[in-house]
């Protein structure tokens, strides 16, 4: 038979046979919610695909020329050749607005889809240990990624990315002592800086991102595999195994169907609905600026902190030590991602359980985690909606000032109410489980020990 | 030089593992003197590497004297390296079994005497601890080639960080500076100089200054025009605005936006009064006092440019009242 | 700043109506009063006089008798010309429901002959802008860009869909007929500023209004326009979209058919 003769041949020379034996029956729990992370990858297989031929088109330079393209509302303006050439992309490249389009898509998608899969990874408690290296290499992830996406769309140099890039330099300048230097540093001179920051921001975009997050991403999967799935309580699922489908065939079919699935959805979005038509924005100029200007939507989190944050500086003598954009643009997500990247060792000190759990949580398993992770998730939530109450107030018509207010109470009355409603209602509904005679708070629990290995005993 | 080589152990590995049966020769060199040549030579490095430093801050960045001083640091490392692996550390000559991929019975259950599972073999990580422990048997000053090791590290890591103070230049006063002093003509667009004739009142025009880049950030301007009774200037710019008329930087010092915005109300009874307002963050500024902020993010006033008129153009009077643009660390507070 | 503004698009009739009917008692209480004296100043032409008599039964009561404005009530009428009451009678935006609202656009009080009563009887209060004559197909779409990226985009938004003017509202101009931009233009409705033939020539005017035009039906080169307000509906297609559709796929084939749910359930004992 030719598959064995090929195994054969392989094994003789690379001892991979046993390998991939054992890869083709690695197991993959059955849980719907085990393939948001997969979303992700294959968007980002589609964003690398689709911005190789991006390009081979762009041209990430600040030289000035004045446009006689296809589109005529732009005639005579004059432009960055970065901006003309995404133009040029968009109208006169065969297919290239298509990939454009597909690319924004998949960024949102790709950047959407992490998030969802943080928010299972946090609410069902897979990020303890043997796993919280790899929880903090995804978080590094997440975080490359927001850059990633903004270095994307800044470059294209159209009024919003302009826009997008002005406060970005004043957020960067309002890092107390080190913010001024740094600023120039980036942009190698005052806002909005030289040729050489667009050859920076294109560099950072298409090679050292990518290169980090893809590196990043197979360290991602070989931490996966190595410990093998986690899962959650079942039939004969115990601490030391895993239950489920293995790889081949059926697995890899059916994740290979999710990676179809996924370029489908986002070439159909990609060819039937419009994103970030640059040629209705128009180039951009530090004196220009457009009403209801937007960032994509994982910044939407930070326009709404640099809205909703009431106007103060800390200010020594006649000089500003902490300008405002810090609060919202450094402080707030450095909070949130410093939340994030310090739960799991805040969970082992207030609970002590440092033991190794590959059985997940249900959300309502953990009460105390799922009501501080939604409180958390819902400020989030609240302060992103507020980014977008001037869209809001053009659409539904409450005023801004009114919406602002609003907003700064439910930001800190909201999360507290989620608090309590969230930690109640995991209770409830943890008591009402299969099991009457559980106790209610109480979750020691006595397992079947394996070699060497001890399955945790919440110290209740 | 053999005559250092004090031991000579054999085998030692066995005692932790019961599979191990490979050959092993082992002697543990123990030389100080080889151990402080190799401290001289890293702690040469990190002077070496210091060099650099220097050499990037204060000798012009000299292209031969930096490639020289990065060269030696980098060979007095590779040598104080070299030193070390011959007559620092155990010499060992240690027989490893290859894995044989033709094996009849090589099946998908694989080998199991190499696996660590990290997580589930607490021995293994014992051991892999004591291999590493196990290297650094026989040296005797270990503070002194930890310590040389370290400078060697901060030497080598300067001289590679330096370099990125090339990427842009010192703040030195370039936030501070500004195309804007007494008589420099406002310009529009196009060029043209600004016509007091053109603005009536409740007109929004942006204006540069003449001859210098539309895109630096102190150039742009928002000017225009109120009712001369209107204003609430405070003295001492009580004749900043001839005729009504008024510039105020254009770029708004929270984030700093194009203030593109200016709302002139019909009926200044029934609505809020004039002001500035910037897109991004919808920080607004009252224009008739001078540029306070009256709602929004912003935390200092939009700096105002004093104005006059020569033959019914606009002209500077004087520089902006304050910095352009957002805050930072050394802006001044009152403008 | 506090300042309230009710829902733009959606006008308050029974609040206006009965403002109207208020008005209506208002003016017919003082019809039998002799006429005020500066209004003497009009001459009287069949059209002025319709005008005159529209006027003060429903406008003097916010702009005075002379249409000199009412301290806390309405502003002077003198200079605001026929663009002014073309644009805010035409557009809806007066009568205002209640005194101190944000004029918004609604469908328009008065049929077109009285409307034109009106104007002209503003018109002749005092010199003002008249009405423009603008002719999109005579400007330049790419000089319009240009001139409204300038002028107009930090509150109407570059592709014209409306925006924030702290304590007002920017309108989107998607209803916006060229007349009107060009009677906005020179008048500064509410609280927008104006711009003379100085800095925006009637050949400019053409042009802006062939740009608006063109933000009304903006060319989508890139299928559907979900709104060409940028990127909040696209981020809103990307989660209940997108990401939806995802989450359906994930859910169908995340699962061995009629297997491990069942395992869920079974709980260990614990």
């Amino acid at each position: 038979m030719t598959t064995r003769r090929l195994f054969r041949f392989l094994d003789s020379r690379t001892g991979g046979a046993g390998a991939i034996g054992k890869a083709l029956r690695y197991v993959f729990p059955d849980h719907w919610t085990f393939l948001f992370g997969e979303i992700a990858m294959y968007s980002f297989l589609i964003l690398v695909a689709t911005g190789t031929y991006l390009a081979l088109f762009f041209e990430p330079s600040t030289a000035h020329v004045i446009y006689h393209g296809t589109y005529a509302p732009l005639h005579g303006q004059e432009m960055t050749r970065a901006y003309a050439s995404a133009v040029n992309l968009s109208f006169d490249v065969q297919a290239g607005l298509l990939i454009r389009q597909v690319h924004h898509w998949a960024a949102d998608v790709f950047l959407a889809a992490i998030t969802i899969h943080l928010m299972r990874i946090f609410f069902t408690g897979a990020f303890r240990k043997p796993r919280d290296i790899n929880y903090y290499v995804g978080l590094t992830m997440l975080v490359l990624a927001v850059l990633e996406g903004y270095a994307g769309y800044s470059l294209l140099d159209d009024l919003l990315s302009g826009m997008g890039l002005a406060i970005g330099n004043g957020v960067a300048l309002s890092i107390p002592v080190i913010g001024g230097q740094l600023g120039t540093l980036i942009w190698g001179g005052r806002f909005p800086g030289t040729q050489d920051f667009f050859s920076r921001l294109f560099f950072v975009h298409v090679f050292l991102f990518p290169v980090l997050i893809g590196t990043l991403m197979a360290v991602h999967l070989a931490l996966v595999a190595r410990p093998h799935h986690t899962q959650f309580r079942g039939r004969r699922r115990r601490e030391g195994n895993v239950v489920g489908t293995p790889l081949w065939p059926a697995y890899a079919l059916r994740s290979l169907g999710l990676f179809f699935a996924t370029a489908a959805v986002l070439f159909l979005l990609g060819g039937l609905v419009q994103i970030n038509p640059i040629w209705q924005w128009g180039p951009y100029e530090p004196y220009l600026g457009t009403n209801g200007a937007q960032p994509d939507w994982y910044l939407g989190w930070l326009i709404g902190a640099l809205r909703l944050m009431p106007h103060f500086d800390v200010v020594i003598g006649n000089y500003t030590l902490i300008p405002n954009p810090f609060w919202g643009g450094v402080l707030f997500p450095g909070a949130v991602f410093g939340f994030l990247y310090l739960w799991p060792w805040i969970e082992r000190r207030f609970t002590g359980d440092r033991a190794v759990h590959n059985l997940l949580d249900r959300p309502r398993d953990n009460p105390t985690r799922t009501a501080i992770g939604s409180a958390v998730f819902t400020l989030v939530a609240a302060v992103f909606f507020s980014g977008s109450a001037d869209r809001a107030f053009v659409q539904f018509g409450v005023p801004y000032e009114d919406q602002l207010w609003g907003y700064r109470a439910l930001v800190i009355l909201l999360p507290i109410a989620v608090f309590f409603l969230t930690r109640r209602f995991c209770i409830r509904l943890r008591d009402r489980g299969a099991h009457p005679a559980r106790e209610s708070g109480a979750r020691l629990v006595e397992r079947p020990r394996f070699k060497g290995r001890s399955r945790g005993t919440d110290p209740a | 030089m053999k005559t250092i080589w004090r031991y000579l152990v054999a085998g030692v590995l066995l005692r932790f593992s019961k599979k191990r049966t490979v050959h092993r020769e082992r002697e543990l060199p123990a030389s100080t003197r080889a151990e402080t040549w190799t401290a001289i030579l890293l702690f040469a490095a990190a002077l070496a590497g210091l060099a650099f430093v220097a050499i990037y801050a204060f000798a012009d960045a000299n292209t031969q004297l930096l490639g020289l001083s990065i060269a030696v640091s980098l060979a007095l490392i590779a040598a104080a390296l070299i030193l070390a692996a011959s007559q620092v550390v155990p010499q060992e000559n240690l027989e490893e079994p290859r894995p044989s991929f033709a094996q009849p019975n090589h099946d998908a259950d694989g080998p199991k005497n190499h696996d660590i599972r990290g997580f589930s073999a607490h021995q293994q990580g014992e051991e892999a601890a004591l291999v590493v422990r196990e290297g650094a048997d026989g040296v005797t000053r270990r503070r002194l080639l930890g310590a040389a090791g370290a400078a060697a590290g901060v030497g080598l890591g300067a001289a590679a960080l330096v370099p990125l103070a090339s990427l842009g230049p010192a703040v030195g006063d370039r936030y501070a500076e500004s195309p804007w002093k007494d008589g420099v003509r406002l310009v529009e667009e196009n060029g043209m100089a600004v016509k007091v004739d053109d603005l009536e009142v409740g007109s929004f025009l942006t204006a540069f200054a003449e001859g210098a880049d539309k895109e630096g950030l102190a150039s742009s301007l928002a000017v225009v025009r109120v009712r001369t009774e209107e204003l609430e200037l405070p003295e001492d710019r009580a004749d900043w605005a001839p005729e009504g008329i008024l510039a105020f930087s254009k770029i708004c010092t929270h984030a700093q936006c194009a203030i593109s915005l200016f709302r002139y109300p019909l009926f200044s009874e029934r609505s809020p009064g004039p002001a500035l307002v910037c897109p991004c963050h919808y920080s607004t500024f009252n224009v008739l006092d001078g540029g306070q902020r009256i709602f929004g993010p912003a935390v200092r006033p939009l700096p105002q440019l004093p104005l006059r008129i020569e033959n019914g153009t606009l002209v500077a009077a004087g520089p902006l009242s304050g910095e352009v643009g957002a805050s930072w660390g050394r802006v001044r507070e009152e403008g | 700043m506090p300042s309230r503004t009710r829902r733009p698009g959606r006008v308050r009739r029974p609040l206006m109506l009965g403002a109207a009917v208020l008005l209506a008692g208002f003016a017919i209480a003082v019809w039998g009063q002799p006429p005020h004296d500066s209004t003497g100043a009009v001459a009287a032409t069949p059209e002025s006089t319709e005008g005159r008599a529209l006027f003060e039964e429903s406008c003097s009561s916010c702009h005075g008798f002379d249409g000199k404005g009412i301290k806390g009530q309405g502003p002077s009428l003198i200079h605001a010309g026929e663009a002014a009451a073309d644009f805010y009678l035409r557009t809806g935006r007066m009568p205002l429901g209640q005194v101190g609202d944000e004029p918004l656009r609604g469908e328009p009080r008065y049929s077109n002959s009285q409307i034109e009563a009106l104007v002209h009887y503003v018109g002749l209060l005092g010199d003002g802008p008249t009405i423009p004559n603008v002719d999109p197909s005579q400007g330049d779409v790419a000089e319009g860009m240009e001139l409204f990226r300038d002028s107009c985009a930090g509150c109407h938004a570059i592709s014209g869909k409306g925006g924030v003017a702290i304590g007002g509202y920017a309108p989107p101009l998607g209803e916006s007929t060229p007349t009107e931009v060009g009677e906005a233009i020179r008048v500064g409705p509410y609280l927008m500023p104006r711009f003379n033939e100085e800095l925006i020539s009637p050949k400019q005017v053409n042009s802006i209004a062939a740009y608006v035009k063109l933000t009304q039906e903006p060319e989508d080169a890139g299928g559907f326009g979900i709104g060409h307000i940028g990127p909040v509906p696209e981020g809103l297609v990307a989660w209940l979209a997108a990401i939806a559709a995802l989450l359906l796929i994930a859910r169908v084939i995340g699962e061995r058919l009629g297997g491990s749910r069942a395992d869920d359930e079974a709980e260990e004992p614990r």
